[in-house]
């Protein structure tokens, strides 16, 4: 099972937290920097794994991270998932993003938090992966986009028509 | 075009993050966001309905803020509104904003469950699955109840859409891992199963996680899935590249459900079906095959995706321990894999190695990688990877490469990562004393352990030694040569000036025939370390140097000198003045046959599992350590009924019994600073307290049985106090719940370093610590600490806390009983006096009864009486007994697993200064263990 999705750069700044277990908002903060802590002191060239830090569990997790240009990508997982498998499930991540936001940069995860949640829900759910497949997933958001797009434009007429009147 | 378009963004928000962003200092974007807050709050407050747009930019700012590391205590009731929307921008951000901001309030539960229910009623494919989603990311207990039931059916029915079944799938899988008890299966099981034969791949892979999931708690109903997982499993494999067209991942098919596949697989035996068997074998031979052919592509993807199929298959090889072939194919692999350039793969292999290493099959051929992993060890960069390489050869050692093993394991501590030194010195350890043939290497390994990382040698080692010294006289003069030895060292490590303290008070005389080694010179070397150590420390020495004083007659005068100065026999410490009065007055005035007796050297300790082991498992968890170690510790506890490896080392009792039979709270004096006994020292104890310093004893016990006893009728209070600590709780019960506040007080001056508490519980409590904390405490300063309790089933034996840190260098161990007893999850039953005695009649079996007789220790009164009662958390019955004298209690217990109902009854005797309680249970356990509460509270 995943734990944990955690998004930071490389200052440490969250960019997307997604906790699969609960816990109090002090101890999420906790987490996160003690991830960061963990991860950023890993040269380049090092593997992708390690074992949690105390607050997600101890040597009973991993994190398994890939560090693209300014961002950590980072899961933690339990003894149940394939490292390797997860190290895939970041990559596709990524590309699904990359897809969405045409060439992602941390800009828009920070302006559209929502929409990197909305994209996350499709693949992960309740710390279990709903679909590997990128194509599948590009779909299902660009569905979601659709209506989106719909409801807009008829709220928007809905406007031109108040000013009309 | 890209999905997400940029221009559609609120203006708003993202001017909003633009000025957090510009923050110059932290306080100006606490500033700006409080000002943002504020603004919110107003907005949700006024009078002016906001229209979807506005709420969902406030809600995304929210959630903004929550990322940045601040509370969100409003805004829920917004959310909750966003839900029942009809238009689906407003209700996925009021989803978003509940599935991030989790609140268990359970009133707000109830109107999101009313939202959802519309929703997957709303045959909107769409809103179903936001519902769906909603429900796997809160996962309450309250949701489990309201659509348990719903769900299996979404699941199977035949005209659900694909992308709702594969969501119905994991929110019914999250349900069952919260509330087991709520998701019946029965019907489902065979159609569930069956999801693995399903045409679309993605609802194969989110079925398959619910369906290990399930296999792993009922393997027996669902054991058709072996089967069907091996024919998809068998399909995939065999598929071209291409046939899977978008489950194709950089030209292999289906990664991730492959993994899958062989993991569920791995819940089981090999299949019993030849037919199925053989298929099953054909794939794991062409996982084989296929990772000696040329990569079809040069990314890395591509290998990450093909050798993550290949470690499950591995994985699978030899969690069936059965087919020697495919064992001995799958470490030749691995092998390969040792010397590969990614990084990745080296780690893997070596972790897969560890549990080949277990098997039979394959114990040898993991064998012949030793250089390969030493050099691992060496050189590798990682420490990840290096920490994997330590565990390897700590799982392929055996006794004819041990000493290799253990040389090399000694020479890397010198340069190992802090991080993991603690552990590589118990393995070393325990490697050296299972594999010693010759017990002068199992000394000089210890020695050097403790030369070499002397701050990381925990109790346990060198307890550890000296049992072993102790037990063995073949190894007794070498050890005393050796430590004197190592002594001689400038600076040597407060460890090795324990070890030697106390083995040289044993068989200094092995060695005082040399005139390089007399008893004086001996005695000076020792003496010469006295002032440098910590208070324990000097405990010990002032005990071998009264070993001395019976071993040497000769260095009587010089010692009772060095007793005799101010500041030994006046020191501030009260246990190293009572030591070293106690010890002049006993080597003035005893006779040379009593020093004799009472100063005889140490009895030969029980054998018994290996108390490092205990502790590399609890560090570890059971499943780090290997088969072979398990079995080897169980042959050795069997000789000794049970060394257990939760609770009171039970080698304090037995040691203590032999020599003498002083009570056990002298054993822990020097921890929890006893007050000062002026009386001269008996015979008895004065041995006892020699023990308490150097045996095995101090580490364990429990200290605080009183203070345990207090909080039987009572939660909050201070727990435990000696000169260094404060221990203070609050406690909270809510049926078979409970939540322990813990303060730690410093009360000195000095910052304690390296703090870490750990709890271990019977198997009928669950416990939760949140929050693990800071490693260091200030002086002066307290820290809190919360526990999350769950009563599974009835208990007798509380909890343990266990404290370590540093004070001033030396280490300090505490163990505390924690007051969670079964009576704190009682619930008030009021009842009326007929109905008392009736259920007092039912439970008229002699086993449920328990009585006793007891003299009061308190005074009498009404009233405190009545409270404690109360305290005891059941309800107190007025007008029940016919004697108003007597107290009749009800109450039921909250148990996860049952309820048992308890009656109670006391009846005092004020001219005898007596009680008699009588308990009746419907659990014979629950009556006798309140039974042995209570009689010790009034």
């Amino acid at each position: 099972m995943i734990k944990a999705i955690l998004i930071f750069n490389n200052h440490g700044k969250p960019r997307l937290s997604k906790f699969y277990e609960h816990y109090n908002e002090d101890t999420e903060q906790q987490i996160i920097r003690e991830t960061f802590h963990l991860v950023s002191k890993r040269d380049e060239n090092v593997c992708n794994f390690l074992e949690g830090g105390l607050l997600i569990g101890g040597s009973d997790y991993k994190l398994i991270y890939r560090h693209y240009a300014t961002l950590y990508f980072v899961f933690c997982v339990d003894s149940s998932e394939s490292e390797l498998g997860i190290l895939d499930l970041i990559q596709v991540f990524v590309e699904t993003l990359d897809k969405c936001f045409e060439n992602v940069c941390e800009l828009d995860l920070i302006f559209h938090v929502d929409k990197v949640h909305h994209i996350l829900a499709e693949m992960v759910m309740g710390g279990m992966v709903l679909e590997t497949n990128m194509n599948e997933i590009i779909t299902q958001v660009d569905a979601q986009n659709k209506m989106e797009k719909s409801e807009v434009s008829a709220s928007l007429k809905i406007c031109y028509l108040d000013q009309i009147q | 075009m890209p999905a997400v378009s940029k221009g559609d963004g609120m203006r708003g928000l993202a001017v909003f993050i633009s000025d957090i962003r510009n923050c110059k200092s932290k306080e100006a974007e606490i500033k700006r966001i409080n000002k943002e807050l504020a603004n919110i709050r107003s907005k949700f407050k006024g009078d002016k309905a906001l229209d979807g747009y506005s709420k969902k930019k406030y809600v995304c700012k929210l959630l903004f803020i929550f990322l940045l590391g601040h509370d969100i205590d409003f805004g829920h009731m917004e959310a909750v509104n966003l839900l029942s929307s009809n238009k689906y921008t407003e209700k996925q951000i009021g989803y978003l904003f509940i599935s991030v901001l989790v609140n268990s309030n359970s009133e707000l539960i109830r109107l999101i469950n009313n939202a959802i229910k519309n929703d997957l009623s709303s045959r909107n494919p769409t809103f179903m699955c936001l519902a769906l989603h909603c429900i796997a990311n809160v996962g309450s207990r309250e949701m489990a109840e309201a659509f348990a039931s719903e769900i299996p059916r979404i699941l199977v029915a035949g005209d659900t859409m694909d992308s709702v079944k594969q969501s119905a799938a994991l929110c019914l899988l999250r349900l069952y891992k919260t509330s087991p008890d709520l998701v019946l299966m029965g019907e489902w099981t065979s159609r569930v199963v069956h999801l693995l034969n399903d045409q679309h791949m993605g609802v194969v892979t989110a079925a398959i996680s619910l369906i290990t999931c399930l296999s792993q708690k009922n393997p027996d109903e669902f054991k058709t899935c072996v089967s069907l997982a091996v024919s998809r499993l068998s399909r995939i494999v065999s598929s071209a590249s291409t046939d899977l067209q978008d489950y194709t991942y950089y030209f292999v098919p289906a990664p991730w459900l492959s993994c899958k596949l062989l993991r569920l697989l791995q819940c089981y035996p090999p299949p019993e079906d030849g037919a199925v068997k053989g298929r099953l074998v054909e794939c794991l031979e062409t996982i084989l095959n296929k990772a000696q052919e040329p990569p079809k592509s040069k990314k890395v993807q591509h290998s990450n995706a093909k050798n993550a199929i290949l470690f499950e298959a591995i994985s699978l090889i030899i969690h069936y321990d059965s087919e020697p072939n495919l064992l001995v194919r799958a470490c030749n692999q691995l092998g390969q894999f040792l010397q590969h350039r990614e990084t990745n793969l080296r780690y893997l292999a070596l972790e897969s190695m560890c549990t080949l290493a277990s098997s039979e099959f394959s114990h040898e051929a993991v064998k012949t990688h030793i250089e390969t992993v030493i050099n691992a060890l060496k050189t590798e960069r990682d420490v990840s990877v290096r920490q994997r390489a330590a565990d390897l050869l700590y799982a392929m050692c055996d006794r004819s490469n041990a000493k290799q093993i253990v040389a090399e394991m000694l020479s890397y501590l010198e340069t190992a990562d802090y991080s993991i030194r603690e552990e590589m010195v118990l393995k070393v350890a325990i490697l050296a004393e299972k594999y010693a043939v010759d017990y002068s290497w199992y000394v000089d390994t210890i020695l050097n352990l403790i030369r070499i990382a002397g701050d990381y040698v925990s109790e346990e080692v060198w307890y550890r030694v000296i049992q072993i010294v102790i037990n063995r006289d073949d190894v007794q003069g070498y050890a005393a040569k050796t430590v004197f030895e190592a002594l001689q060292a400038p600076a040597c490590h407060e460890n090795m000036v324990k070890v030697g303290g106390y083995i040289l008070g044993e068989f200094g005389n092995l060695i005082a025939g040399d005139p390089r080694s007399s008893p004086l010179v001996q005695f000076n070397l020792l003496h010469s370390k006295f002032h440098l150590c910590s208070v324990p420390t000097r405990a010990l020495l002032l005990s071998a140097y009264i070993k001395f004083i019976n071993l040497f007659p000769e260095t009587k005068a010089t010692i009772q000198e060095v007793l005799r100065c101010d500041s030994q026999i006046r020191n501030s410490d009260v246990e190293l003045q009572q030591r070293a009065v106690e010890y002049l007055k006993l080597s003035s005035i005893a006779s040379t046959d009593v020093l004799a007796t009472v100063l005889e050297e140490m009895p030969p300790f029980p054998e018994r599992e290996s108390s490092i082991l205990a502790k590399l498992k609890k560090k570890k968890g059971p499943g780090a350590v290997s088969v072979t170690e398990l079995e080897d510790s169980k042959r050795e506890s069997s000789e000794l009924n049970g060394a257990g490896e939760r609770g009171p080392d039970p080698s304090v009792m037995a040691a203590s019994n032999a020599s003498t039979p002083s009570p056990s709270a002298d054993l822990l004096g020097i921890r929890s600073a006893a007050p000062v006994s002026t009386a001269p020292a008996s015979a008895g104890s004065l041995l006892v307290d020699v023990f308490s310093e150097a045996g095995p004893a101090a580490s364990s016990g429990a200290v605080n049985d009183d203070g345990f006893l207090r909080f039987v009728c009572k939660n909050n209070g201070v727990l435990f106090e000696n000169q260094l600590l404060q221990i203070g709780i609050k406690s909270e019960y809510r049926q078979n719940l409970g939540r322990m506040y813990l303060f730690y007080g410093n009360k000195t001056s000095v910052q304690f370093a390296s703090f870490t508490t750990t709890v271990s519980c019977p198997g009928e409590l669950q416990t939760h610590i949140l929050g693990i904390v800071e490693p260091l405490v200030e002086g002066g300063a307290q820290i809190q600490q919360v526990l999350n309790i769950e009563c599974l089933t009835d208990f007798s034996d509380a909890p343990l806390l266990n404290i370590k840190f540093r004070y001033g260098g030396a280490l300090q161990n505490l163990t505390l009983k924690l007051p969670v007893t079964i009576n704190k999850f009682f619930q008030l039953t009021e009842m009326a006096s007929q109905d008392f005695f009736q259920r007092w009649k039912q439970l008229s079996q002699p086993q449920q009864e328990a009585q006793k007789i007891f003299k009061a220790n308190h005074s009498m009164d009404t009233e405190v009486i009545k409270a404690k009662l109360l305290g005891l958390g059941m309800a107190l019955l007025d007008n029940v007994d016919p004697n108003p004298e007597n107290y009749v209690c009800a109450g039921v217990i909250q148990t996860k697993s049952q309820q048992v109902g308890c009656l109670l009854r006391l009846e005092p005797n004020a001219q005898a200064q007596m009680y008699r309680l009588t308990l009746r249970c419907s659990k014979d356990s629950v009556s006798k263990r309140l039974c042995e509460l209570l009689a010790q509270q009034f």
